[in-house]
């Protein structure tokens, strides 16, 4: 019977039925970071539990290191005692850390594909729900809470319920200024913030066909904000490309017989999906979002919509959204002034967004009164920038350097917006607070946007600013 | 390790207006630097109850007459975003056993039941009944009952659903599942060992 690549993945890695119904799944590769682990090595400890496969864990640092300061102990407490904690389990209990001298460390969704963890056909789990960024090697990957954390290091399993798969087809030419970041905004601006609930997004069509392993890990990671749990794109010859070579991915002989396996794993072309989506890759413009959910989301030639015309059930969150943000409805949000950009992410902190962002930036000043800060998603990345003088180009434009981390993604780090500032930004989240302050906003786009506001210091329409 | 099955959850109840209340809200980051979930419950919903000085805004959570309120009511989507376990510690760790809304993220609704927190879903309709019922009288007494799919409130009630394998685990007393994991060790090996990757 043909099979969507979901199914084929669900159906290697399912051990057993378990009495409720729910299937004990194998994880083949388990990644954990300081913030979500420390109490699932406590949970095993007060168990006397131990990890059953350590070497299909591995461990990095990135929600609380900071970005300006290498040296240890931390100038926070709190973050200090984390990234020791993590050190201490994972020495304890014989899992592979990428620490901060080892330079690979970084964000645990950029650090897995760089080192070639992540591979098409596995099922991938971590305490983060950006995990799913890994779907992009067309692997099932999901986020989970820190008692699956737990779960998952005493048993390599956990327990899970199949989800429905959804494909969304993506046909056609992006036009000119459209980047992978404005092709998964449209998707949930369309299908909503909990359209995908219960769903696994499977992309497709000639967009993700021709977009490079990065941007479609741009898509990926962001399904979950569209309430999918995970998302993927079939593997393929740019899959492949992307992996050869890379550390932990399979040499010689065993790397053509992985290349077939891993194609095998495609969905079948033939196979069933429990819903379809198409979408025209035209009707896609640069787009940023006006609220305080990744939903809320406008191209950018497009006003904040008026409240009355809006589906009954979203009218209450808009209300609210424009209150936090101080905007109008009917408002254009080009104009609008920006007081911070932030570059980085593991939405769009890898090599390729800062080489574009850098294009963009060559020979520009950010504009008076802007903090701009461009943290690289991993040491690898950071490394590869400067080495190509990449960061030269941040630095003389008026951008400050970081290195890599989660930074101003979440602010847990010093990284914060401060008051209400306005945040032009390429991570994923424009929460209520998300970025460090209680009444900071944030307004999500790609990185060429978020250079084009970095320049003018208003929101604007990269497009127009840049002649494209 | 035999955990007690939760047939159902009886308290009163306090709503929490909105939809798509992200886990960011639950719980702000800035309070997940910590290395155990020991006293989270004091900073659930901090940003939501209290004003960027520290003061306590207007909320229902900051209401004495719901301060005995073991159940939390909301909008649809409840517990979107982060994967954070912290969101669902917070909740317990407050004294609260049950979440009723008009939908859930799916990471926080496993999450939840994995804790042993059955988080039901009503209709928008009846989540706007329950909340005015529990506005009007925050003494009235509500039952989530897990078992039979409805939520009493008073001398009323309404149906509730879900998912029936959380429904399961929660009446059987198997909302953690470690213990069926560890069990099916042998076949894990076997599992693990068709696999070329694993190694």
């Amino acid at each position: 019977m043909a099979k969507s690549l979901y199914e084929k993945v669900w159906d290697a890695h399912a051990v057993r039925q378990l009495p409720n119904g729910a299937t004990q799944l194998l994880i083949g590769t388990h990644l954990i970071h300081e913030v979500t682990s420390p109490q699932a090595f406590g949970m095993l400890r007060e168990r006397g539990l131990t990890v059953k496969y350590p070497q299909r864990t591995f461990a990095t640092v990135d929600h609380i290191v900071p970005t300006d300061e290498a040296q240890e102990p931390y100038s926070d407490p709190l973050a200090d005692a984390m990234i020791k904690a993590l050190r201490k389990n994972c020495e304890d209990f014989g899992v592979t850390f990428f620490d901060t001298d080892t330079g690979k460390q970084g964000v645990v969704h950029i650090v897995g594909p760089e080192q070639g963890i992540t591979q098409p056909g596995m099922t991938i789990a971590c305490g983060d729900s950006h995990t799913s960024t890994h779907g992009a090697f067309g692997a099932i990957a999901f986020g989970v809470g820190t008692s699956q954390v737990r779960d998952v290091l005493a048993t390599q399993t956990m327990a899970m319920s199949k989800l429905k798969v959804r494909r969304i087809n993506v046909d056609g030419e992006l036009k000119k200024g459209v980047r992978a970041k404005d092709v998964i905004l449209h998707i949930i601006m369309k299908l909503g913030v909990n359209g995908g609930t219960g769903y696994a997004y499977e992309y497709a069509g000639s967009v993700f066909d021709a977009m490079t392993m990065e941007e479609r890990m741009t898509v990926c990671n962001m399904s979950i904000e569209g309430g999918a749990r995970c998302g993927y794109v079939n593997p393929d010859e740019t899959t492949f490309n992307y992996l050869k070579g890379r550390p932990y991915c399979p040499k010689g002989a065993a790397w053509d017989e992985a290349v077939e396996k891993w194609a095998g794993y495609a969905s079948d072309p033939d196979c069933e999906y429990d819903d379809v989506v198409n979408i025209d890759a035209a009707d896609i413009e640069p787009t940023i979002t006006w609220g305080v959910t990744p939903g809320q989301a406008i191209p950018i030639s497009k006003n904040i919509p008026m409240v009355v015309d809006l589906p009954e059930d979203q009218k209450g969150t808009a209300v609210e959204a424009l209150e936090y943000m101080q905007f109008n409805e009917g408002d254009s949000m080009k104009g609008k002034k920006i007081d911070v950009v932030f570059v980085g992410s593991c939405t769009n902190g890898r090599f390729s967004d800062l080489e574009e962002a850098a294009s963009y930036l060559k020979g520009k000043k950010v504009a008076e009164g802007v903090k701009a800060i461009c943290v690289p998603g991993s040491q690898v990345v950071s490394s590869i920038a400067e080495q190509k003088g990449l960061h030269k180009i941040f630095i003389e434009a008026g951008f400050e350097w970081r290195g890599a981390g989660c930074s101003m993604c979440l602010a847990m780090n010093p990284d914060k917006l401060v008051g209400d500032q306005l945040c032009a930004s390429t991570s994923n989240r424009n929460f209520k607070g998300r970025q460090g302050s209680i009444t900071g906003r944030t307004v999500l786009m790609s990185p060429l946007m978020a250079i084009a506001a970095a320049v003018t210091g208003e929101i604007s329409d990269a497009r127009e600013v840049f002649g494209l | 390790m035999s955990l007690p099955a939760i047939k159902q959850v009886t308290g009163k109840g306090v709503y929490v207006p909105g939809d798509d209340i992200d886990t960011d809200r639950i719980i702000p980051a800035r309070f997940m630097k910590c290395v155990t979930f020991d006293g989270l419950g004091e900073y659930m919903f901090y940003d939501v109850r209290h004003d960027p000085e520290g003061n306590k805004r207007e909320h229902n959570l900051n209401d004495p007459r719901f301060a005995k309120a073991s159940i939390i009511i909301s909008g649809n989507n409840f517990g979107c975003g982060s994967s954070r376990e912290h969101a669902p510690q917070a909740i317990a760790k407050a004294g609260f056993n049950a979440v009723i809304a008009e939908g859930y993220a799916e990471i926080f609704f496993g999450n939840s039941t994995q804790l042993g927190i059955p988080c039901v879903t009503v209709t928008a309709a009846d989540r706007a009944t329950l909340a005015a019922a529990v506005e009007a009288n925050p003494e009235i007494e509500i039952t989530v009952d897990v078992d039979a799919l409805e939520v009493r409130y008073g001398s009323d009630s309404v149906p509730c659903t879900l998912r029936e394998a959380n429904r399961d685990a929660l009446l059987n007393g198997r909302w953690d599942p470690i213990g069926d994991l560890l069990a099916g060790a042998d076949e894990v090996a076997a599992t693990a060992a068709k696999l070329p990757y694993f190694g």
